[in-house]
């Protein structure tokens, strides 16, 4: 048994392990999804755009992107798959009838889905990168900030999966949450045009201030309050961590 | 092997278990029997650390539950009422991952694989994923991964509900085998013949209580008489009336059949001559009257 800190490290691994037998697929995913979207939002759009502030808008998309696709491939690890794995194989009931805690299960699928978010980000700062949609060397330390955003964004998916009596539960979530973020968080236009009452909401979002410490990594412009940015995301990240433990203790142990 | 002192769960007012107090010997095969809702998924679960106590106390293998649940299941194997084996692995990989969470490495279970595999009798399918076992296999394979840490204990619930006679008499004897090792089993079950089999000591428990524990055989000889005839068709009213109730010492009415119990079941044999057109079954006494005797015949939808 690993020491007690990393019990939570089989929980990841069988994860990781499941994903190399589909890796074909989802490395295509990947890479591809955000080529199609810098070549045809990029430069299709941004022909219309032009620039925003300094950025020629396929550098400000691909820096939007790389958080949109954070949010999406965490929230979709922690709703659906996780409760996959809760509710329908049952390999959480397996995992309860071994050493390990509920503890270590969400920790490990917590681990987990921010890790998926970093692949994520590594294949489109990759595909970014050889657009030339990326300035210099410094963007790498957009990487630790996506796993930090991928912690956040897959405990929150952690509550709705500990909540949910079906798949389509989860379509509250998507449409309550993740479209208002993914429309209202940066991503493809910048926060300033929206009307004050929206844009209130709007500064409320964890993509918002993903988007808020990524942007300026990846782009080279002024990188400013990271450490507020930081402590909004930790705080929900610790608040829904905490919550989906508890709701998924009382689900499995009842 | 198990100790418990007015164990209790309820789930809102409803107490499933209700001050279950019990005392299971190391080593032997001990069976849990209960209709629908008896309580004795609930039992399991609180055996194995997954569920809290609402009072009393539990020892197993020595540890405190569910305190030290952890530590004990690092010495228990658990076989599931329904499997969950790993649907995204093959029958090997959910040998090693299961391993895994034991923290045994890929190294250290290696030499045991193929023993394992030998147990579950599924050399052939090492690399075969799991949608491809029949159920039979697919149990014999959650057996087979039960074993993995070498467990002092295995906890089965229902361990060959829905299996086919071939396969359910291989598990039998896979049972046996482990048993003969020294393990302890605690196992779950509808089917009577199957308690009669393997267990040393059954326990019959209803609405989360206790009706009576002990050996098969015992219990068989408290309860109920040593022979049971079996009578049912067209004049069984008139039969029963004219012999059938003075010549038993007792009988019990379902449906379109009538038991009748009694030690010396030849006053019996020999009246239902004279009415050939009833059919009838003659059969020693087995632990499913004992189970209906206690448990009453009415349905358990619940």
């Amino acid at each position: 048994m690993p020491a007690g800190a990393l019990c939570w490290l089989p929980v990841w691994r069988r994860n990781l392990q499941v994903w190399f037998k589909l890796a074909g697929p989802a490395l295509v995913g990947n890479f591809g999804e955000p080529l199609l979207y810098l070549l045809g939002l990029g430069y299709g759009l941004g022909s219309l755009v032009g620039v925003i502030g300094e950025l020629p808008y396929p550098v400000f998309l691909a820096s939007g992107i790389i958080c949109s696709s954070a949010l999406f491939t965490a929230s979709f690890e922690g709703m659906y798959s996780a409760y996959t794995r809760m509710a329908v194989q049952n390999t959480w009931e397996a995992m309860l009838a071994t050493p390990l805690d509920v503890n270590d299960i969400v920790l490990g699928e917590l681990i987990w889905g921010a890790t998926k978010s970093l692949i994520s980000a590594v294949a489109i700062l990759t595909v970014a990168a050889a657009l030339g949609a990326v300035d210099g060397w410094r963007a790498l330390w957009a990487l630790p900030a996506i796993f930090a955003a991928g912690l956040c964004f897959t405990a929150m998916a952690l509550v709705i999966a500990g909540l949910a009596k079906n798949y389509d539960f989860f379509l509250y979530y998507n449409t309550l949450f993740v479209t208002p973020s993914l429309l209202l968080g940066g991503v493809f236009f910048p926060m300033d045009g929206l009307p004050p009452a929206v844009r209130a909401v709007a500064e409320w979002l964890p993509l918002t201030h993903t988007v808020a410490i990524v942007r300026p990594l990846m782009t080279g412009t002024a990188l400013s309050d990271v450490s507020m940015h930081l402590i909004v995301l930790a705080f929900y990240g610790g608040v829904a961590y905490v919550t989906a433990t508890a709701l998924i203790r009382r689900r499995l142990h009842g | 092997m198990i100790e418990a002192k007015g164990l209790s769960k309820c789930y809102g007012k409803q107490r499933v278990v209700d001050a279950l107090s019990l005392c299971v010997p190391a080593g032997i095969c001990w069976g849990l029997l209960g209709p629908n809702g008896a309580g004795k998924t609930t039992f399991l679960r609180m055996l194995t650390g997954n569920t809290s106590l609402t009072a009393g106390r539990l020892r197993v293998l020595g540890y405190d539950v569910p305190r030290e649940a952890l530590k004990l299941r690092r010495r228990i194997g658990v076989v599931p009422q329904q499997d969950n084996l790993d649907v995204d692995f093959s029958v090997v990989e959910n040998l090693r991952t299961y391993a895994s969470y034991f923290g045994i490495s890929r190294i250290e279970l290696q030499p045991r694989i193929s023993e394992l595999l030998k147990f579950a009798a599924l050399e052939s399918r090492a690399d075969s994923p799991i949608t491809a076992l029949s159920g039979g296999m697919q149990r014999r394979l959650s057996l087979a991964r039960a074993l993995v840490n070498e467990p002092k204990l295995l906890v089965l619930d229902e361990p060959t509900t829905g299996l086919d006679p071939q396969a359910r008499q291989l598990i039998w004897q896979q049972l046996r085998a482990l048993r003969a090792r020294g393990l302890g089993l605690v196992l779950t079950t509808h089917y009577m013949e199957e308690a009669t089999r393997l267990c040393d000591q059954v326990t019959i428990m209803d609405h989360g209580r206790i009706l009576d524990s002990d050996s098969p055989k015992k219990l068989i000889a408290r309860h109920i008489e040593a022979q049971v005839v079996e009578v049912y068709g067209t004049g069984l009213d008139s039969w029963h009336g004219a012999k059938g109730e003075a010549l038993a010492t007792r009988f019990e009415r379902a449906g379109d059949t009538c038991f009748y119990y009694a030690d010396d079941e030849r006053p019996l044999l020999d009246a239902l001559r004279d009415y050939p057109e009833l059919s009838y079954l003659h059969r020693p006494a087995n632990l499913e009257d004992v189970f209906l005797r206690l448990t009453g015949r009415e349905l358990r939808d619940d």
